[in-house]
C-alpha cells in the first residue's frame, strides 16, 4: 500500500501531509489541548465535531489560541 | 461604585485590564488581581506548534473570576477582524466563559499610529451584531466617527486616548467629552470607554472625571517599573474620578476666590 503525501498550508506555511490527515491530527501535534485552540478551514469556522474530516490538498488551516493583548 | 451595564453584560469593576506584555505570567495574575479588575482582554494568535514551554496564557487566568474580552488587535480589514472575533468566541465557548457573547472590534488603519479605521471599524460592527456579537469598538477620538459606529450597532464605544502603548495619556479632552456628549444623547446609560493611550494613574482619573463609563488599559500597567503597584495606582485612580465626576467640580475660574473670609480681618488691604 502507498500512502501519498498532500500539501497543505498550516498556520500560514506548506506543509506535506499524509493523504488522510485530519485537522484532529494537526491539533494533535500541537502543544495544546483541542478546548484550548479554535481552527478555520480555508478562511471558515471549523466546529469541533468536524476535527475528524480528512484534508484535502491545498486546504489551509489555521489552529489559534489566545495570547496576551490589549 | 455601580456596576457598569453594557447589554447582557453587567461589569462591577470598570477597569478593563490587558495581558499582553508583561515579563511574566506571574507578574500579569498579580497585576490583574491587585487592578481589581473583573474584565481582561486577550489577542487571538497562531498558535505555536513548536513551543518550548508548552505554556498558555489560559492556564494562567482564572476563568471563573474574569471575563474575557478578545480582541481582534492586529487586523487591518473588516473581513480579518470578523474571522478572528469568531475564532475567539469559539474559544470562550469551549472554555465555558462568558466573554463568548462580546468583543473588542478593532480595525486598525496602519501598524505605525495602530488608529482605528472608521470605515472598515463600522462594516465589521454591522458584521459582528448580525453575528450575536456585542461589539465594543475601539476607535480614535473623532466624535463623529464614534456616533457612526454606534449608529451601527455598538453596544459601547472606545475611544482612544492617544495612540496604543503610547503612555501619553488623554491628549484631547475636549474631543472625548464631545464622543461623550454626543454618544449619550437622549441615551445616557450608553457605555463609552476610555481605551488606549494610558500612561500613568492620572490619566484614568481625567478619563473618567470626563465622564467615561470606564477605562480599559494595558502597556500603562505591563511596562510600569513595578506593575503590582502600578495596577493598584490605576484601581486608586479610576475610583477617584468615577467619584469626582458624580460629585461635580467647581467650575475654573480666572481669578482666586479666598476661602477664608474678607470680614474682620486686622491687615491692610492693598487696593482698599
Amino acid at each position: 500500500m502507498t500512502t501519498s503525501n498532500m500539501t497543505i498550508k498550516l498556520n500560514g506555511t506548506p506543509h506535506d501531509v499524509p493523504e488522510g490527515t485530519t485537522v484532529a491530527d494537526l491539533v494533535a501535534q500541537s502543544n495544546l489541548s483541542p478546548d484550548k485552540v479554535a481552527v478555520e478551514l480555508n478562511r471558515r469556522l471549523l466546529k469541533t465535531d468536524k476535527y475528524a474530516t480528512p484534508l484535502k490538498d491545498g486546504d489551509e488551516v489555521e489552529i489559534v489560541t489566545f495570547v496576551g493583548g490589549g | 461604585m455601580n456596576a457598569l451595564r453594557i447589554k447582557n453584560f453587567e461589569i462591577r469593576n470598570r477597569l478593563f485590564v490587558g495581558t499582553g506584555k508583561y515579563e511574566t505570567y506571574e507578574i500579569m495574575q498579580k497585576a490583574l488581581e491587585a487592578s481589581g479588575c473583573q474584565v481582561v482582554t486577550v489577542a487571538v494568535r497562531r498558535e505555536r506548534l513548536i513551543d518550548q514551554q508548552g505554556r498558555s496564557l489560559l492556564d494562567y487566568l482564572d476563568l471563573s473570576k474574569y471575563v474575557i474580552l478578545p480582541n481582534t488587535a492586529g487586523c487591518f480589514t473588516a473581513e480579518d477582524a470578523i474571522r478572528v472575533a469568531l475564532l475567539g468566541r469559539e474559544l470562550l465557548e469551549k472554555q465555558g466563559n462568558p466573554g463568548a457573547g462580546w468583543v473588542k472590534l478593532e480595525v486598525l488603519g496602519d501598524k505605525k499610529t495602530l488608529l482605528a479605521d472608521p470605515v472598515g471599524t463600522i462594516e465589521a460592527t454591522k458584521e459582528l451584531v448580525k453575528e450575536g456579537f456585542t461589539v465594543l469598538a475601539y476607535t480614535s477620538d473623532d466624535p463623529r466617527s464614534a456616533v457612526r459606529i454606534k449608529e451601527a450597532g455598538a453596544a459601547a464605544v472606545m475611544p482612544a486616548g492617544s495612540p496604543i502603548g503610547s503612555g501619553q495619556g488623554v491628549l484631547n479632552p475636549l474631543n472625548i467629552s464631545l464622543c461623550l456628549e454626543l454618544l449619550k444623547e437622549g441615551d445616557p446609560d450608553y457605555p463609552v470607554i476610555v481605551d488606549a493611550g494610558v500612561g500613568t494613574a492620572s490619566d484614568v482619573t481625567i478619563a473618567m472625571e470626563l465622564g467615561a463609563d470606564g477605562v480599559l488599559l494595558n502597556t500603562g500597567i505591563a511596562h510600569a517599573k513595578d506593575p503590582v503597584q502600578m495596577a493598584v495606582a490605576m484601581r486608586h485612580a479610576l475610583e477617584a474620578g468615577y467619584l469626582a465626576y458624580r460629585a461635580g467640580r467647581i467650575p475654573k475660574k480666572r481669578y482666586a476666590t479666598a476661602s477664608s473670609p474678607f470680614e474682620g480681618v486686622i491687615s491692610y488691604i492693598p487696593g482698599e
